[in-house]
């Protein structure tokens, strides 16, 4: 007998996704078709993360450069790297402990690193001040996520920790939610009006806690993920002030901030929007935002560099949230680097600068195109609608699936849209994502894929969907 | 109204209860003195020096250039073509990048780590065991080894309405340990290690701790750490195999923090692995004994703390338990990526006839000998000052000096309430500008003790031992010449332990 079969009922409740199936059975694909096994596909095409280098994405020459060079200071000799990059490593190397990248760097991060970060916001706000004590940098936005949510949640509560959590949520925040005893309250966003955030339906959301939790906490994602939205100014205006009516702690997961598309389209941050609302809101609201390294254009995911700024939160909490983040060492230097990179690209003048904004315009243009395409192609089948893409790095198009489909998939014990996935996969060689791993209103379903794709892939991946739908769709009639 | 929503009140009571390590508060200072030398207030000292805690980089030692060279090549894929780097620096660089999705350590990977390093894991473990078996599932890599050991932690802590878990952990343990049990509502209940016999564990000590604990707690598993942190002990075979039977009787998990394997360097004396010693055992034990054992880049000779990476091999464990802590690993994502191909290079480093092999070989042995030096060094300077006693250590980065402090120092620490270890350390550093770290016994035991780092170059070891010599026989002077109680020294020791014991509260 196992001494651990007793597992504690929060870990045993961490829902399997139904990814993992898909995964599972892309792993068998992969290797039946390395041994040449006769598929009508050579490779899978995976756009089920949010992974623009998995996805056919290059990564930034500045930045590797960079960490490359912190990393073996030697290439610096003579003048293969440009002069920027070389000032870029020295000067960060002077800022790592030891001189190195080996070394741990203070808990919240390299002071150096932090102090950028705090400029970056501040300039991004619009001059609004920020602190480098609030920053806590991270490996990853999700690490510092589940921090606060420790710091928030008590796991011995009675009534038990809520959380407002949006529908549809990307399943990393839920997984973390539910191992840390808290309950996940679900607010539905309104699909038909872009995913819209409405407050009457934070309210419903509220109303529904009465007597099964206490809500704690709001947690905002924005731009969306899965559903590529960006709310507007007044819906972060309306959203903070609900916060407040109902003193909610305002987790605001903000990093699809630099992916942002069309030109109508503005990402203004909860931080910024809280402080043009003035006294008392700008006092009193407490709020996380959160930030990586992973989401820019940089899409560096492996390298785990994240932060959380903190705002107006109880200096004696401050304390214990400090503590907390004390009992792991730092994130990983690297990650570290490439946020400052991230937050202090080449500028004009600098040698690397031209360089730079080629990759980027490409990657803008990549993905601007790519979002035209899926709108384009996704909206002309006849069983999907999908809202418009404004920001974030996926499509999250809705599935109007037959009843024979739906029949068929509750046969074999799936999700509808797990079956659709998974008949994806087998036919088409195409791995994205169901949307009950998100969670969606009853009785609907979604696909979810990544659009910061090479136009190459995208192409490709529309070809083959397409393709598969109609034959799909003919099959169920 | 109320200014802030959120009040200590509401505050997960787990938090509140993260105890503050002495170490954080002596963090705190050293940043603080830091800053005015940098502001140009005059100090005894130039620089302040840390050998609290185990971080030979920060003390100057040199990163392996093999590893370096590669992890370069990985993120600049061009340098692939530069004839200036070796060329199996190249190869491997090639091999790894084809081991990552897109071939860029940009991407994300599986929670529980690259397969392709996970093999090479599994791989090292059956070289180092002679042949006894390891599967790459049963690793999952984690951003460091203290991870890992969270993730089982949490496993093991209770579900509602049971009396809290308990984890059987040595005295002194690592400084690390305690904190990260806070956090998870998991019970310390410790046993102490022999110091009389250089740190060994006791059999009849492990047993006193498992019946006194259960009172209190559901004991579900035991940690121990060889070789030992702080300790430097090393356990023979028969250790091993007693505290093997031990865990087997009580039905207790064997957590066993080998991080330290690489770094043993008594003479006559080998690491061997818990694993191994099990498999060598009978077969009832041999199948049923579930044990998790803990490595980590940040400890071998390549010591590169700020790459964050570690990983777990999990033995004898229910799958469906093994699933769990794959899902528990998803929500830190994965590993960094950069971490883990270190860790290849760790485990999976230049043979004999590669183009690198030279210099990865001199390097890797002019660290094991600055180690086994430094440890004799320091050693012998311990010893030699009045009032501190050093067992010799076996392995590990640590030494462990036991303090005899004078009455008059531990009266003083006790009108401020902090351990007398604790004073000692602070006054290092406001006088010297050194910082080590403060003994484990919480109180308990009424022994003091150091621990020093002494994976550090020559030449900052002399440094560190002058400043101890210097500080350690001033104190024993003073209060040998009677003079202690006049000078100003206690006005200096007393506002900067109040300036500590400001940031205790």
């Amino acid at each position: 007998m196992s001494v651990l079969q007793e597992i504690g009922s929060n870990v045993r409740n961490m829902k399997q996704l139904e990814n993992s199936v898909l995964a599972r059975r892309t792993t068998q694909i992969k290797e039946e078709l390395r041994q040449g096994v006769r598929k009508s596909y050579k490779e899978v095409i995976d756009v089920s993360w949010g992974d623009p280098h998995k996805a056919g994405v290059k990564p930034l020459s500045f930045v590797r450069q960079v960490l490359a060079a912190c990393l073996y200071p030697q290439l610096m000799d003579g003048d293969k790297l440009l002069v920027d990059v070389r000032q870029r490593a020295q000067r960060l190397l002077k800022a790592c402990t030891g001189g190195s990248v080996g070394s741990y760097s203070a808990t919240a991060g390299i002071p150096e690193i932090v102090q950028r970060v705090s400029e970056f916001i501040m300039r991004r706000d619009g001059g609004v001040p920020s602190h480098p004590e609030n920053i806590y940098i991270c490996p990853g936005s999700q690490w510092a996520l589940t921090n606060i949510l420790t710091v928030l949640v008590n796991p011995k509560a009675s009534p038990r920790t809520g959380v407002l959590t949006p529908v549809p949520c990307h399943s990393t925040t839920v997984l973390s939610l539910t191992a840390l005893g808290a309950v996940v309250v679900p607010y539905y966003l309104r699909e038909e009006s872009g995913w819209a955030l409405e407050v009457e339906e934070l309210q419903r959301a509220l109303d529904s806690a009465k007597g099964v939790c206490n809500p704690l906490a709001l947690y905002v994602i924005n731009p969306g993920n899965p559903a590529g939205y960006v709310q507007s100014r007044k819906s972060v205006q309306e959203v903070i002030r609900f916060a407040a009516e109902k003193r909610l702690f305002l987790l605001a997961d903000e990093v699809y901030q630099e992916c942002v598309y069309g030109e109508k389209t503005e990402f203004v941050s909860y931080k910024r929007a809280l402080a043009e609302m003035g006294r008392p809101l700008s006092d009193r609201v407490e709020l996380a935002s959160f930030h990586t390294a992973s989401k820019s254009l940089m899409g560096e995911c492996g390298l785990r560099g994240g932060y959380v700024e903190l705002v107006n939160l109880d200096p004696t909490v401050m304390k214990h949230i400090n503590s907390l983040f004390s009992t792991n060492a730092c994130a990983p230097v690297l990650g570290q680097i490439a946020l400052d990179v991230m937050m202090n690209p080449p500028q004009p003048g600098d040698p690397s600068y031209h360089l730079y904004v080629k990759e980027t315009q490409h990657i803008r243009t990549s993905v601007a195109e790519n979002v035209k395409r899926v709108d384009e192609v996704i909206n002309s089948l006849p069983g999907f609608s999908c809202q418009q893409v404004e920001g974030g790095a996926f499509a999250f198009p809705r599935l109007f699936l037959p009843p024979k489909a739906t029949k068929r998939a509750e046969e074999a014990g799936m999700q509808p849209d797990t079956f659709y996935c998974l008949r994806l996969l087998e036919e088409a060689g195409v791995l994205l994502s169901p949307g009950t791993d998100y969670g969606q209103k009853e009785g609907t379903y979604h696909i979810r894929f990544c659009i910061m794709t090479s136009l190459e892939i995208m192409e490709e991946l529309l070809r083959r969907l397409s393709i598969f739908h109609k034959r799909f769709m003919k099959e169920f009639s | 109204m109320q200014k802030v929503m959120t009040s200590l009140q509401d505050v997960n009571p787990r938090v509140r209860g993260i105890r503050v390590s002495s170490q954080s508060a002596l963090q705190s200072l050293a940043e603080k003195t830091t800053r005015e030398i940098t502001q140009g207030v005059p100090k005894p000292f130039k620089k302040v020096i840390d050998v609290s805690s185990g971080d030979p980089q920060r003390a100057g030692m040199k990163p392996n250039s093999f590893v370096r060279q590669v992890l370069a090549v990985c993120l600049c894929p061009k340098l692939l073509r530069e004839e200036g780097l070796p060329l199996d620096v190249r190869l491997r660089a090639q091999r790894l990048l084809e081991a990552c999705d897109g071939e860029s350590v940009g991407s994300y990977t599986a929670s529980s780590g690259l397969p392709h390093i996970r093999q090479t894991i599994a791989e090292f473990i059956m070289k180092r065991d002679e042949g006894v078996p390891a599967y790459a599932e049963n690793i999952f890599i984690s951003s460091g080894a203290q991870r890992a050991l969270m993730v089982i932690v949490k496993l093991l802590s209770e579900g509602e309405g049971q009396p809290q878990t308990g984890l059987l952990i040595p005295q002194p343990c690592p400084h690390t340990l305690l904190p990260l049990l806070d956090e998870a509502g998991v019970m310390a209940a410790p046993y102490r290690l022999v110091e009389e016999k250089s740190w060994a564990v006791d059999l009849s000590e492990l047993h006193r701790a498992s019946t006194t604990s259960r009172g209190h707690c559901t004991l579900r598993a035991i940690y121990i750490s060889n070789p030992g942190n702080p300790t430097g002990h090393l356990q023979d075979r028969k250790s091993i195999e007693e505290v093997i039977e031990f865990a087997a009787a009580e039905r207790l998990l064997l957590l066993v923090d080998e991080v330290y394997q690489d770094s043993v360097y008594a003479p006559n004396r080998e690491f061997i692995s818990y694993k191994k010693v099990l498999f060598e055992m009978d077969n009832h034990l041999r199948e049923t004994v579930e044990m998790v054992s803990f490595n980590s880049l940040s400890c071998a000779c390549v010591a590169e703390c700020g790459l964050r990476a570690g990983y777990m091999e999990v033995i004898n464990m229910d799958s469906g338990v093994m699933h769990f802590v794959d899902t528990m690993l998803c929500t830190d994502i994965n590993a960094p990526v950069t971490g883990q191909l270190a860790l290849d290079l760790m485990l999976s480093p230049p043979k004999p006839g590669d183009p690198s092999y030279n210099t990865f070989a001199e390097e890797t042995l002019l660290t094991r000998a600055t180690l086994a030096q430094n440890a004799q060094q320091t050693l012998k300077l311990l010893n030699d000052l009045p009032g501190m006693s050093c067992w010799p250590a076996m392995g590990g980065i640590y030494l462990y000096p036991r303090l005899n402090l004078p009455a008059e120092i531990r009266e003083q620490a006790n009108m401020l309430g902090l351990e007398a270890d604790v004073l000692y350390c602070q006054m290092l550093l406001q006088e010297e500008g050194l910082i080590l770290g403060a003994g484990q016994h919480g109180g308990t035991t009424g022994s003091h003790h150091l621990r020093l780092c002494v994976l550090v170059p020559p030449d900052t070891l002399e440094e560190v031992l002058s400043r101890i010599s210097s500080f350690h026989l001033r104190l024993t002077d003073r209060e040998h010449n009677g003079s202690y109680r006049k000078t100003k020294s206690r006005s200096n020791m007393l506002s900067s332990a109040e300036e500590i014991g400001q940031s205790y509260i």
